[in-house]
């Protein structure tokens, strides 16, 4: 597996607090990865440092085998990058547009976004601020896939579309990459979306990577217990969160189960359960985390 | 050939999509000869990964199924059907016997049952 993005130990502060801290992570060639977690998880922050628009606070991260520097030229044109809020000139026509990217990209594929665009219905010689978000997703993205990156990021790509806006954003996006090998490196979070078209999952929260395994490993390796009230100890498991509701207790584990007997019903979760027992497990530990602060308070003031 | 993801059933996708070719192989949809639909036809059909379908296809080609032809596309190589000209009189006979059963008062779920319940017994009885 050659790693076409690397990041270790990668760090960015804004101010007195960290954007994303101690990030290490690989983006194989020519996977489809997904990058989950919850807003102000460092997703975009991660994205721009990868796209060399940000400078590291801290740590390393390189593309095709070189550190990225952001004041560098050398990666430009082999990354592309789309942002969250859609960069495109609202009274620039779409075909304006198009003649803005093949002038500012030397690998600039000409007959690739007409094509993209008629497919989806959108006409060239339209303002892009009169079309809806769906088309202005539609046209970014095409002035993206016709710069022919070797490794595409996408920031939020569906956000605030419809459901068939997202469906015709993706099936522009895997129709194309399918016949070029693109590396894609995709935030999102709508995880059920991210399934079928990720072989990998990194799920980021609180500024840190929790997990990062293939799509298809994620469901195999947890499963979902419930049993009675109290938590039991299970030997060779990891649990990863837990929910109590008084006679019940859920837990979301990882690893491969003892046989545990009639009492423990054990369920096969989805992949939105399982980003979600992640995502629940930092929300837990900040509030052990709480309480343990306020026992150490009442101490204090007792003693 | 259509493909269909079934995002609730757990099953990893490239293993629904193997499946769904074995099966439409067994039920004669698919004969020796035709053409599978392209990977980038699949991608656009189900908005799945390119790569999921690539390693179905590689999958079925393995078990000796299917044949990618350089240039032309893949086409299905051998059939599942073992005894494709009796299935019609099998499909009639199942038929008759379900109805028999609804005569009976068996619900769906209750035929369902016997049926899986049959099945299994006959693969314990097999040497």
């Amino acid at each position: 597996m050659t790693a076409v993005l690397e990041t270790k130990g990668l760090g960015r502060r804004y101010g007195a607090t960290w954007g994303l801290r101690d990030c290490s992570l690989i983006v194989a060639e020519g996977s489809i990865t997904g990058l989950v977690g919850p807003n102000g998880a460092g997703k975009s922050t991660l994205l721009r440092l990868a796209a060399g628009l940000s400078r590291p606070s801290e740590g390393t991260v390189s593309a095709f085998g070189q550190p990225i520097d952001p004041n560098g030229t050398e990666h430009l044109g082999r990354i592309g990058y789309l942002d969250q809020h859609r960069p495109i000139y609202g009274s620039f026509r779409v075909r304006d547009m198009l003649t803005l990217g093949r002038k500012l990209n030397p690998e600039w594929d000409d007959s690739l976004p007409p094509q993209l665009l008629a497919e989806v219905g959108i006409p060239l010689n339209v303002r892009v601020h009169t079309l809806s978000i769906g088309q202005q997703a539609q046209v970014s993205l095409a002035v993206c896939l016709a710069k022919r990156p070797d490794l595409l990021l996408l920031d939020e790509p569906a956000e605030s579309l419809d459901p068939l806006a997202r469906q015709q954003l993706f099936e522009a996006l895997l129709g194309t990459v399918a016949e070029r090998g693109t590396t894609v490196f995709l935030s999102s979070h709508i995880v059920s979306e991210l399934e079928p078209v990720c072989d990998n999952l990194i799920i980021l929260a609180g500024s840190s990577v929790r997990l990062s395994q293939s799509t298809e490993d994620i469901v195999a390796t947890h499963k979902l217990i419930i049993v009675g009230p109290g938590i039991p100890s299970i030997p060779g498991v990891e649990v990863i969160s837990t929910k109590s509701s008084g006679r019940q207790t859920h837990l979301l584990v990882r690893g491969v189960l003892p046989d545990l007997g009639p009492d423990c019903q054990v369920l096969q979760p989805d992949l939105e359960e399982v980003v979600l027992g992640y995502l629940t497990q930092v929300g837990q530990e900040s509030a052990r985390s709480v309480s343990s602060l306020a026992h150490e308070t009442e101490i204090g003031a007792r003693s | 050939m259509r493909f269909r993801l079934d995002r609730r059933s757990g099953l990893p996708p490239y293993r629904q999509l193997v499946g769904q070719v074995r099966h439409a192989l067994r039920l004669g949809v698919l004969c020796p000869g035709d053409q599978l639909p392209t990977v980038r036809e699949v991608v656009r059909q189900i908005t799945i990964n390119p790569n999921t379908v690539h390693r179905a296809y590689r999958e079925l080609e393995q078990q000796g199924l299917i044949e990618g032809r350089p240039g032309s596309g893949t086409f299905v190589k051998r059939s599942l059907s073992a005894v494709p000209e009796e299935q019609p009189m099998l499909r009639r006979r199942l038929g008759e016997w379900i109805d028999a059963a609804r005569q009976v008062g068996l619900g769906d779920e209750a035929i369902e049952a016997l049926v899986a319940d049959a099945l299994h017994t006959s693969e314990e009885e097999e040497p």
